[in-house]
């Protein structure tokens, strides 16, 4: 299926990437092809076939409900753009 | 004597342990291998103290004959693996700065084991691509050229960087990471042994995710032997990785016994793609020989699904990767861009922070997501994964591994295949298949192209047989007797 430049553009607020006008235009062209290429899975007979989403055999380990470790806000905050108060700081999100 | 650099690592083993040279001596010759090879760009971080006073730990346990598996061996890490206190890139600018408070297992395991610590090697932004040329830090250099011609070529990827620096003798060995080639193919163009275990054999935790139930870490080096000797200690179960297998980890320099009478090899007649290179396919053909030579049987088996394996993986690894890479918002680490409010900071920081081909993965991603393209993309790849696991399951019912070649081509020039992300894509068509099943796959150097320029081939096993894959992976390597080097090789040797 063909994209076009609107739906690229919501895509793109989706993930949450900022596109110029131009840039639209190249990814709806790119984009497009690279959909028209993977929708030849459609020749594909699935009707029967469960989705697969890993190959890891084993199910989901369980451990007991314990706080592993902590008293680490130096090294979370360590590399922030920006820290207040021992806090994440971002722009005002609310007046 | 030989330049130090161009021992093997387990003849490295050997002399550090005979005492025949240092930890340090060796440390010593990699640094300046390293910097000798810096027009090859294979490192984004150069960590030689680091190096020197790991060499000096332990040439401290040599002496008290203390030594452990990988004491003194200088070895290179993707910079997809984060490093305790040493810049993290995933080569993407959206990281500047980047300084992990941890270290992934797989590295910790390696310093535990006394393995030493170069730097960190270049690779394709966030691990998307197949030729080390999307990295913020610029494309990596392949050490080869063809005869006759000076035009850089490309390492492959996205380990390009630990494919470039083994090759180059600038690492003795390097760590990488395969979603659905990353390690083989540049072990390919490059010239060395590049292998991907089995999904679960090797933690994911601290890797720096692109598409989680694709990621495979594994070993780059010189020779199968090597290769087994670093998989050895890289594998093994870790709580902290909820996918990690909890099974034993066999001795697989061990299983080294050149021996596979009466093995079986399957040969998918699927991967004879329409317009595979006659070289190719007669380095293919060469190597059904040899097996036969050594006692295997082979035998023609059929994989339906091959073809649609690339397409697969095209929507599930964006899909994977665009829901991983929504991390990156410039609040808690890397760049930030600022904006009025903070949904204008997201944007810009991740418009400006990711490069074409990680944009675009992402947008496919979010799309074959969103509603009402969900089950018409992203389920129905996720059905079609199923088959090509399913085929594979069918073959081992008949066989006890597969021979395939590694790439479809030899390396190309930096600038290729750039503007069509397809023709880029198609590079992984025989190596995707087994990322999609999870299973052990090894690339080893075969031959040379009518270019002069390397080419593998590539053995697939049974989940969790990586014995018998470096196996025979060993008899290939020993059949080829593969002397030929790059145009570059550091110390000139």
């Amino acid at each position: 299926m063909a994209l076009d430049k609107s739906t690229v553009a919501h895509i793109a607020a989706l993930a949450r990437i900022r596109l110029d006008a131009a840039e639209l235009e190249l990814l709806a062209a790119e984009l497009s092809q690279i959909l028209l290429w993977v929708e030849q899975l459609a020749e594909v007979d699935t009707s029967d076939v469960a989705p697969m989403s890993s190959v890891a055999a084993i199910g989901l380990p369980m451990r007991e409900d314990q706080v592993t470790d902590g008293d680490c806000q130096g090294a979370i905050l360590g590399n922030a753009p920006r820290v207040e108060k021992g806090f994440f700081a971002v722009p005002k999100v609310v007046e | 004597m030989t330049s130090l650099t161009a021992l093997t690592l387990a003849e490295a083993q050997a002399g550090l342990r005979a005492r025949q040279f240092s930890a340090a001596e060796l440390a010593r010759a990699y640094i300046a291998a390293m910097e000798e090879a810096r027009p090859l760009n294979a490192f984004i971080t150069e960590t030689p103290e680091r190096a020197l006073a790991m060499a000096a730990a332990s040439d401290e346990r040599l002496a008290k004959g203390e030594a452990r598996p990988l004491d003194g061996i200088p070895i290179a890490v993707k910079d997809l693996f984060c490093t305790k206190g040493v810049l993290t890139t995933a080569a993407s600018h959206i990281l500047d700065g980047f300084r992990p408070p941890y270290e992934s297992t797989v590295s910790e395991k390696l310093w535990e084991a006394g393995a030493v610590m170069l730097g960190k090697a270049n690779l394709d932004e966030f691990a998307m691509g197949s030729s080390t040329t999307t990295s913020h830090y610029g494309p990596v250099e392949n050490p080869w050229k063809k005869p006759g011609d000076n035009r850089p070529l490309v390492a492959g990827g996205s380990s390009g960087g630990s494919a470039a620096a083994v090759a180059a003798h600038a690492a003795l060995a390097a760590t990488g990471t395969d979603t659905g080639g990353s390690i083989r193919q540049p072990a390919s163009f490059c010239g060395i042994v590049g292998m991907k275990p089995t999904y679960g054999r090797c933690s994911r935790w601290g890797v720096i995710a692109y598409a989680s139930s694709l990621d495979h870490p594994g070993p780059l080096a010189r020779t199968v032997e090597d290769a087994a000797i670093m998989l050895g200690t890289m594998a093994g179960h870790d709580p902290k990785d909820s996918t990690s297998a909890p099974l034993p980890v066999p001795d697989y320099r061990a299983a080294l016994n050149s021996d596979i009478r009466g093995l079986r090899i399957g040969i998918p007649r699927e991967f004879r793609a329409d317009g595979m290179p006659a070289e190719i396919e007669a380095l293919w053909q060469e190597g059904v020989c040899w097996l036969r030579e050594a006692g295997a049987e082979p035998v023609e088996i059929s994989l339906p699904m091959t073809r649609y394996a690339l397409p697969a993986y095209y929507i599930i690894a964006p899909a994977e990767a665009s829901s991983n890479l929504a991390r990156y918002d410039g609040v808690r680490f890397g760049l930030r861009v600022p904006g009025d409010s903070l949904g204008e900071m997201y944007e810009r920081t991740r418009a400006a922070g990711f490069g074409a081909e990680v944009r675009r993965r992402i947008l496919i991603g979010t799309y074959v997501l969103s509603a009402g393209y969900y089950d018409a993309y992203y389920l129905k790849a996720q059905r079609v994964r199923a088959l090509v696991a399913r085929d594979f399951a069918a073959a081992f019912e008949r066989v006890d591994c597969l021979l395939t070649p590694t790439a479809p081509s030899a390396a190309f020039a930096i600038g290729e295949k750039m503007d069509n992300p397809i023709a880029m894509y198609l590079n992984d068509l025989f190596t995707v298949p087994a990322n999609l099943a999870g299973l052990p796959a090894l690339s080893v150097p075969a031959g040379l192209s009518d270019d002069g320029l390397p080419l593998g081939v590539q053995v697939i096993g049974r989940a969790f047989d990586e014995a018998t894959v470096l196996r025979v992976g060993e008899v290939l390597e020993r059949a080829a007797d593969f002397k030929h080097r790059p145009s570059f090789v550091a110390g000139g040797s």
